[in-house]
This record gives C-alpha cells, structure tokens and sequence, in this order.
C-alpha cells in the first residue's frame, strides 16, 4: 500500500494517467466517423474525440482522442475511451461527468471541472457522425450547446437571460457570468442574444 | 539516481541547512520568555539580540531596524495596512498621502492587501512589466506623485526570477517624497542585499527560503521612518509586533544566515553554471519551448520555461512520477481558471503561460540531478505533447 502523499489523486485515476489509453497515437491512420472538438486552450483544456461506428446497430467500435489539458483531464478521458465501446450511441450521448467520475474513483472538487470535456468532445464527434450520415434530426437531440466553455454557460441559459431581461451583451454578462475569463464567446454570444431578443420580442421591442 | 527524489522547488522552501537543524535541537529546550527578569528570560534576550544583530549585519542595516515577525506575507500585510490607518497621527506622519503604487508581479499578499485598501479607498496603481518581467521605469516616473504614500516592488519574482533594479527605483521613490518597500523573500540570501546601499525604506526577510524554518520572518524599518503596527497589545519589538517572540524560529533564522553568508557567493557560482546547462539542455532536446524572465538579471537558481502545446500540471505531475519536484503557473495546479499573473503580465498569452514550469535549484542539487532532470523533461514533453490537441494542430 502506498501512502496517499504519495499521489494526488486516486490509484484509478494515476493508473490511466500513467497509461493512457486509446489516444490518438502519432502518424496512427485512425478512420472516424465522426470527429468532436471543444474546449479552449487559453482557459487550460482542450479535447478532441474520434468515433468508429457500427453503422447498422449505432454501435461505437473503437475511439481515439487527444488532449490538451491537466491529468485530471488525461485520466477522465482515457476511461471515458474504455466505458464507450460496444456503447450505443443514445447512451453515450447521454453520459454525464458524473459517470466519467465514478469510474475513476473520484475527483477533487475543484478538478470535477476538467472532468467535463470528455463527455462534451463525445457529445461533438456523436452529432458530427450523425451530420454525416444525414441524420439531421438526430443531431437535435442534443440539450444544450456550451457556448462560454469557461464559466459553462449553455445556450440554453442565455435564452432564459433574454427571457429574463438580458437586452445587452453586458447585462449578458451579468445574469451568466459568461465572457468573464477569456472573453473568447463574445461574438457568438451576441449573436444567440440578439436572435433571442429578435425571436422572442422582434415585433414589440424598439431597438433604436 | 531514482532513488532519490529530485527537489527543484526552492523558491516554494527549502529544506534546513543541518548546521541550522543542529540549532533548532539545541535550543528546543530553552523555553524561557525573553520578557522574563529571571536568568532563563534574559538567557532568551541575549539569544535573539545576538541573532538580530547578526541579521542586520548581513543586509546592512542596525539591529533596531529589525522586527521579527511570523512570515513576509505578514511583513508585507504590515507595511501595506499601516497606510490605512486613519488616525491623526498616522496620517500626519505620512503627510496626509494615501496612494499605493505597487507592481503587476507581486506576491499575492501584497495584491490582495493592495485590492483591499483599494476598496477602503486608498488609490493603488500596479505598474506594467515588460516582456523580461522588468518594471516600467518611466510608468513608475508618471504614477508616483504627490499623493503617494508608499511604493512596493518585489526584490525578486518567485515565479520568474527576474531582479528589479532596487536603487534606481528607490531613488525615483524618494524624488517625489514617497516610501519605498521591497518584498525580498526571494533575494536574501541568494543574492547580494543592502539595505543602506539600495536605500530602501522597508524589505521584507524570509527564513524558509533559505534553508531556515517556517513561520520566521523579518520586517526592516529603516530609522525614523513612519510605521504602525498590525499586530498590537505587547511591548515586544519595541512595540512594533506584539506576540511573545518566537526564539527557536528567531535563533534558527539567524544560523540560516549566517550560513548564507558563507555559501552564498559560491554556490550562487554553481547554480547559474547549472541553469546554463539546464538551459542549454532544454533548448538542445526540446522544440518550441519560451524562457520566461530576464536573460542576466534573475535569480540564480531560478529558471522558468513555456512548453507549447503542453499543460503544466500534467508535465509536473509526470515529472512527480519521474523522482522529480518543480511548480508550474497552470491554473489547474490552483484549482482557479487563470494562469500565473506574473506570466500574463509579461504579456505571454494565456497557452504558453498554462504550459510553464518553474525549475528553481538550491544548495543540495547536483549535476547529475540536472542532467537526469533533462532527460526526464525531454521525456515527458514527448509524451505530453503525444496525446496533445493543441500540438497536434500546430505541427
């Protein structure tokens, strides 16, 4: 037994930091189907998944991914890699960091974080493979599109803030608190919220 | 050579000196209190005179400019309050002034000390750094005016190593009727430091940075300078810090130094020949790399470098793995969301700042600690960089 000073985290989570498992190897010639990024390397992670699908029984055969991120994010998606072939892809799609979690043991509480864009880079090479195929209807079932990766505001929060009065990229920014560390979401936020405002109160609100 | 865990982190501490662990045993029986009458109390007293003057003697200064306190985060937290005492007194010593010009690349204690007073109404200006870490000289001339009070630029950056030129800065200070404080933790004892030569108002003194014992630290008050407690209710330091003083730390600070001034010149010798070697090993094995901090004016032991495509905590927790200790400016080694503020400051952008590692070296390191710590590095960046989005894309 090893004392617990001498590593961070869990045994699982050293384990497949040490050894990752299924990432991208170098000059490997990795055939997806479907292919997800996200995350942001200026907020400190970055991940990429690439998806082999059985495409009569929507079955993921095998997967690879890389990374840019700490080993909390290392370890998160190396087992993530390992739970989602044989999966199907209804129940990929709807892994949470919560399962992620419980299959590495446990993460600190300020770590849970890197924990999440696994499961997100999963969710974008699902609905890129579905893209692919055609199956647009499918890419709908998505819930709820990120769009400041930092603060983990979604775009279904920033049509409640419209609905709650957001009018400005500022008051935005006040009920979300997107846009307050990289800033890198502001052009796209500004979109969605001016689609919002034009969607939901275009034929009654003066803009000028 | 993996047997033996590789320390690289001295700027976080230090381990004891042995000649300062044979102090801390001798003296961890004599309990006495220096405020005593009877013969242990003034046993004590002699104890700590003796170990002030020996510390005032390496950096200058008289021995009653020298107060002993329980950190430099807590010298520093002195310094910075004393400002926002609002009374009569107070404010008449200080001319009525109560602005604060400080740095960018401060020490989190001055920055939040500083945000602090800044919310209780005192004007704080952090001056800009340039690429190298170095201070903006002429920012420094066009903040400082005539209703600042005190100005506070660190000696040494903990993260990057970079030395400010003290006396010049100093001089531009006095020019226009201000204090001047230097957070030194990270240069006594590392490098050459005098308090009459740099003609600094305040510095603060660390003693586990250099081989002494935590919660020790020192706080010069240059003669007739204007101060106010932070801690008060005891006449101890002449009323200037009140708590009963902590004689084991006290004694073991001055062995600490004492020391220094024996190894300091030649060892310093030693780690800039490793850091060049360190360097030159870096930049021969591994691509798209950055050194952070200043070429020449740095600290000898210190050497920060930016991985591209690479994050820091994975590379230090790699190199944990490897028998191997350093820190890193990723925000995810602190759990917030931005990286080192000192790196950001010197304008690196956000992914080369989440990809750094802080190498500082000390006393007990050797060449062929160096040596391995390359060939693990080149290792680790490899196999980092492997599995990595962001160099993937780039190459």
């Amino acid at each position: 037994m090893e004392p617990p000073a001498n590593w961070l985290y869990t045994d699982i989570v050293k384990e497949h930091f040490m050894n990752p498992r299924n990432f991208l190897k170098e000059g490997e010639d990795f055939q997806a189907d479907g292919v997800g990024l996200t995350g942001n390397i200026k907020c400190g992670d970055e991940m990429q998944f690439f998806i082999k699908v059985d495409k009569e029984r929507g079955i993921i055969t095998d997967c690879r991914w890389l990374t840019y991120g700490c080993a909390s994010a290392i370890a998160s998606t190396s087992v993530l890699s390992e739970m989602i072939k044989g999966m199907s892809l209804d129940d990929a799609f709807r892994l949470t960091p919560k399962d992620v979690v419980k299959n590495l043991g446990a993460l600190p509480e300020h770590k849970i974080h890197c924990s999440v864009l696994g499961d997100k880079a999963l969710r974008a090479a699902i609905n890129n493979y579905y893209e692919r195929q055609g199956l647009t209807e499918k890419v709908c079932k998505e819930q709820a599109r990120v769009i400041c990766q930092c603060m983990n505001v979604t775009d279904h929060e920033i049509e409640e803030a419209v609905l709650d009065g957001a009018r400005t990229y500022l008051e935005l920014q006040e009920k979300t608190k997107l846009g307050t560390v990289c800033g890198q979401c502001k052009d796209e936020a500004t979109e969605l919220l001016n689609r919002y405002i034009e969607e939901h109160f275009g034929g009654t609100i003066k803009l000028f | 050579m993996q047997n033996q865990y590789i320390y690289l982190d001295h700027n976080a501490t230090t381990p004891l000196h042995p000649e300062v662990r044979k102090t801390l045993t001798e003296m961890m029986n004599e309990y006495g209190n220096p405020s005593s009458l009877h013969r242990l109390g003034r046993a004590a007293r002699q104890k700590i005179e003796t170990a002030r003057e020996t510390i005032a003697n390496f950096i200058g200064a008289f021995p009653d400019e020298l107060i002993f306190v329980g950190s430099g985060s807590e010298a520093n937290n002195t310094v910075l309050n004393s400002l926002s005492c609002s009374s009569q007194a107070c404010r008449l010593e200080r001319n009525l002034r109560d602005g604060i010009v400080t740095t960018a690349i401060e020490h989190p204690c001055v920055l939040e000390t500083s945000r602090c007073l800044h919310e209780r109404g005192n004007p704080v200006v952090y001056l800009n750094v340039d690429t190298q870490g170095k201070i903006d000289l002429d920012h420094l001339r066009s903040a400082v005016d005539e209703n600042t009070a005190l100005v506070s630029v660190m000696f040494a950056n903990n993260e990057i190593g970079t030395i400010q030129d003290i006396k010049t800065i100093a001089e531009i200070v006095h020019s226009r009727g201000a204090l001047f404080h230097t957070d030194a933790v990270q240069a006594v004892g590392k490098v050459p430091v005098n308090v009459r030569d740099l003609n600094v108002d305040f510095l603060t003194l660390s003693a586990h940075k250099i081989y002494g014992p935590k919660g020790i630290g020192a706080l010069y008050v240059r003669r007739g300078t204007p101060f106010c407690p932070l801690i008060r209710g005891g006449h101890q330091e002449r009323g200037r810090r009140a708590g009963t003083e902590n004689s084991l730390g006290i004694v073991a600070f001055a062995k600490a130094i004492e020391m220094r001034a024996l190894e300091m010149e030649s060892e310093s010798q030693r780690l800039i020949q490793y850091k060049q070697i360190l360097r030159a090993g870096i930049e021969r094995n591994i691509p798209d790399i950055r050194f952070n901090g200043h070429q020449t004016d740095s600290l000898p032991g210190t050497l920060n470098v930016s991985f591209e495509g690479a994050e820091g905590e994975s590379i230090l927790l790699y190199l944990d793995l490897e028998g191997i200790g350093v820190s890193t400016g990723s925000a995810c080694a602190s759990g917030s969301l931005d990286p080192s503020h000192v790196l950001l400051a010197t304008g690196i952008g956000p992914e080369l700042a989440h990809g750094s590692i802080r190498i500082s070296m000390g006393r007990e390191n050797t060449m062929d600690e160096i040596n391995y710590t390359v060939e693990a590095l080149t290792r680790v960046i490899k196999k980092v960089r492997a599995m990595s989005t962001a160099y993937k894309r780039k190459n």
